[in-house]
């Protein structure tokens, strides 16, 4: 980090939390308006989508600007890293709570459902199960077979990505490159064959509390991949740039962090949607 | 210290300051001062809409029978006036003091993220804009209470898809900021400021931070699974799909009694800022204050079931939220003990926000034991849904967090305008509110005692008299905020000067700086010995 700047960076005024603003307004009252069928919702959707788009690659390339003219000292250096953090640790806590609800079905309202012989006398517990009320048969996802492919692909994506990183802190360049672009590369095969692994699927969403939880918690993953992956490829953007050097790299794991995250919460998916 | 200095200095070094006048000035400002000052006058216009919709309430139930509004639009009332004053009016105000001062009793030049900052501000406005504008669309605003219980919830029109979004854009906004203020504590103190040396403001906000980041993710995923349910076809809230309702009590309280505490906790460093200061006397147990305050964080996770009785868990799991409830009463009267302590043979003086802050101790404690009453497993079954519960978080929410909220704005507001407020109207703005707060929410353990349901428009003759007692109590509260409008105008056009110091007990560095605080403060951050 740069030792010019004395005083901690204070950015002037700006447009960016504005258009944050009404980005998401657009966002909300459209989806609101699609969800009860009202015309206008699309193209407010679109609006708000463009407009979050326009904001995030704006606001980014001014805070990289900041960053690259050498605006920023080690204490902001250290702000970023303590926002980064935090913000994995609220995620988590969103993971949790679809966690909780899945944990909740198997041990709790699934195995009351078959006790109460009110209303459904004939349903037996067991996982999985599309409760008591809908009885069309469905093929349930095993961990052999995609689930554990995509695993091993995940895992192999964090492993190329910290071999990018130890080219990054050795000033291996090209090193850096393969390393970023094969993560990338990963991450796309991951969610090619996610997609296909739902196009296959013996049942949907509306399958029940079993078909819920499992679109829920790997479809809100699979946005999250989507997600690191395409910040992933901004930071192999930037690093074609000639963006981060050996001793300051913050962006770069940034994002190494937010992958490794997705990672661990796959292995818990993995075990707790696919295999147990 | 070299802060005065920084007055009026607005080019300086790094970059350009200059900062625009007229409303972009708001619009795009990076400053915590004027952010702070904006997320207070949003909360009070909330306080002052929301408050509006509880006199709607009061009015209806002023006699028995249906007078005003039909029973649809009273659940709305019912809902929206809890929606809005716990996301629109307390949240936000706490957050307007957390910005106001954590960076001047810090000694922190700004936030650690000033954009993210305003962004955070911006983000309330499209939620109270979905949630006011509710109310206009067909079927009208939410009507199922403010903890959107399904089924209820999974059934309501257009107004609860618009109520969900809100609450998801004001998680982010808190989440944001929370972010922002445990980094802007963590990693901008001034040096010499240790963690043990940091002010009890500073503590309670951080502990609160803490709560609202792993809280309000959970909501969202209570509010997804909502939203799911309703448009997409899971089943997470239908038993006939092996899910469950209470599934989203379970979810929405594991956020709902953190969010309590959210609304409470900096109360408590109010308090503990304001009553050192007119006792003239430090604070008593400050390490035990600071420990409290994490006991109370860490237990508001293990007993949310504590709302859900009633809904048929195993009594093992009953047993345990009741004891773990109970529990919380330990590090809370802790609290309660080191604020009397504080005052113990103090040279007190009562000025309006010290009398607040008494009346706080005081109607906060009452609020306190009567939720050690409906902590009790078997006292609850006959009290859950009765007016003694509403009597209950009243007690802690307007007289512990509103109240608080009004004492701190007394207490800084000369800080913040320059000007001393009209001393004489303070004090009848606190005796009309604080005597007006008891005749509305006093009865209300009777009535609940009594039987008395709460959330329904009609009556049994029986409860008329409580009941008349309790609204005409309602409007002189809800007048007595107007006044409270008026002195803090009064208050910002002008009056006595405010000295640096502005009372003579108080301490830290907020105290150090000019009155009003110039737009840049401890740009050079100050020793701290």
């Amino acid at each position: 980090m740069s030792q010019s700047t004395k005083n901690y960076y204070l950015p002037g005024p700006s447009f960016w939390p504005l258009i944050a603003s009404i980005s998401l307004f657009l966002l909300a009252g459209g989806f609101t308006m699609v969800l009860n069928k009202i015309s206008m919702g699309t193209p407010l959707m679109i609006a708000g989508a463009v407009s979050l788009t326009y904001l995030l690659f704006g606001w980014f390339k001014e805070v990289i600007g900041e960053s690259v003219s050498k605006f920023y000292n080690k204490q902001v250096d250290l702000s970023f890293r303590w926002g980064m953090g935090w913000f994995i640790f609220s995620e988590v806590m969103f993971f949790f709570g679809f966690f909780g609800a899945l944990f909740y079905a198997r041990n709790v309202s699934v195995p009351w459902l078959a006790d109460a012989k009110l209303l459904w006398p004939d349903f037996v517990a067991g996982w999985p199960t599309s409760g008591p009320g809908l009885t069309e048969a469905f093929t349930a996802m095993g961990p052999l077979g995609l689930p554990a492919i995509n695993t091993l692909i995940l895992l192999t994506s964090g492993v190329t990505l910290t071999w990018a990183h130890w080219g990054l802190m050795k000033d291996k360049r090209t090193q850096l490159k393969i390393g970023l672009a094969l993560t990338v590369l990963l991450g796309a095969i991951f969610l090619y064959l996610q997609m296909h692994e739902y196009a296959e699927a013996g049942f949907t969403i509306k399958t029940g509390i079993y078909g819920a939880t499992f679109y829920m918690l790997t479809g809100f993953h699979g946005l999250h991949v989507t997600m690191g992956a395409i910040m992933l490829s901004i930071i192999l953007f930037r690093v074609m740039k000639g963006h981060f050097n050996s001793h300051d790299h913050f962006g770069f794991e940034a994002v190494a962090w937010y992958w490794h995250f997705v990672d661990v919460v796959w292995l818990f998916l993995f075990i707790f949607v696919y295999w147990l | 210290m070299s802060t005065s200095t920084a007055a009026h200095h607005d080019d300086h070094g790094h970059d350009s300051h200059g900062h625009p006048t007229g409303i972009m000035r708001w619009v795009k400002s990076t400053n915590h001062k004027d952010i702070g000052t904006m997320y207070l006058w949003f909360s009070f216009t909330m306080f002052l809409f929301a408050g509006a919709m509880a006199m709607g309430i009061r009015a209806e139930l002023f006699q028995p029978g249906l007078q005003f509004v039909q029973p649809e639009t009273f659940n709305q009332l019912t809902t929206l006036h809890g929606l809005i004053m716990i996301f629109g009016a307390i949240m936000p105000a706490f957050v307007g003091f957390a910005n106001w001062q954590v960076p001047l009793m810090i000694g922190a030049p700004d936030m650690a993220f000033p954009r993210l900052n305003n962004m955070s501000f911006w983000l309330l406005i499209p939620a109270a804009i979905l949630l006011v504008a509710s109310i206009f669309v067909p079927g009208g605003a939410v009507a199922g209470g403010w903890t959107m219980y399904p089924p209820l919830s999974v059934q309501a029109g257009m107004s609860m898809d618009m109520s969900i979004f809100a609450l998801h854009i004001l998680g982010v906004s808190s989440i944001v900021g929370s972010i922002n203020i445990i980094t802007t504590i963590f990693n901008m103190r001034a040096p010499g400021m240790t963690l043990m040396k940091m002010p009890m403001f500073v503590w309670t906000w951080l502990i609160t931070a803490y709560l609202l980041i792993a809280a309000m993710p959970v909501l969202a995923g209570a509010l997804t699974m909502l939203i799911t349910d309703r448009h997409f076809g899971t089943t997470f809230f239908n038993a006939a799909g092996g899910g469950d309702p209470v599934l989203f009590q379970h979810v929405f309280w594991f956020f709902g009694h953190p969010e309590v505490y959210i609304m409470i906790l900096p109360a408590f460093g109010i308090l503990s800022t304001i009553i050192p200061t007119f006792a003239r006397k430090p604070l008593f147990g400050y390490a035990s204050m600071v420990y409290a305050t994490a006991a109370i964080a860490v237990l508001s996770f293990v007993v949310w079931a504590h709302h859900m009785f009633t809904t048929g868990m195993p009594v093992a799991g009953q047993l345990f939220f009741m004891y773990s409830t109970m529990l919380i009463s330990v590090p809370t009267g802790v609290k309660v003990f080191n604020w009397l302590a504080t005052m113990w043979k103090g040279s007190m003086t009562f000025e309006t926000p010290m009398l607040f802050s008494i009346a706080v101790v005081f109607l906060f404690t009452i609020g306190g034991l009567t939720g050690l009453v409906c902590a009790i497993l078997p006292v609850d079954i006959q009290l859950q849904d009765t007016y003694y519960v509403v009597a209950h978080f009243h007690y802690v929410l307007f007289s512990g967090a509103a109240m608080s909220i009004m004492g701190g704005v007394y207490y800084w507001l000369p800080k913040w305008t320059g000007h001393m407020y009209d001393e004489t109207l303070g004090k009848w703005h606190f005796w009309t509110t604080t005597i007006a707060f008891n005749v509305t929410f006093f009865p209300m353990h009777f009535t609940g005692l009594a039987g008395m349901p709460r959330r329904i428009p009609d009556y049994s003759q029986q409860f008329a008299e409580f009941n008349m007692i309790s609204s005409v109590g309602a409007f002189a509260l809800g007048i007595s905020q107007l006044l409270f409008l008026y002195v803090v105008i009064k208050c910002i056009r002008g009056g006595e000067k405010a000295t640096n110091q502005v009372w003579e007990g108080a301490h830290g560095l907020e105290w150090t700086v000019a009155s009003p605080a110039p737009f840049h403060t401890f740009e050079t951050p100050p020793q701290v010995k």
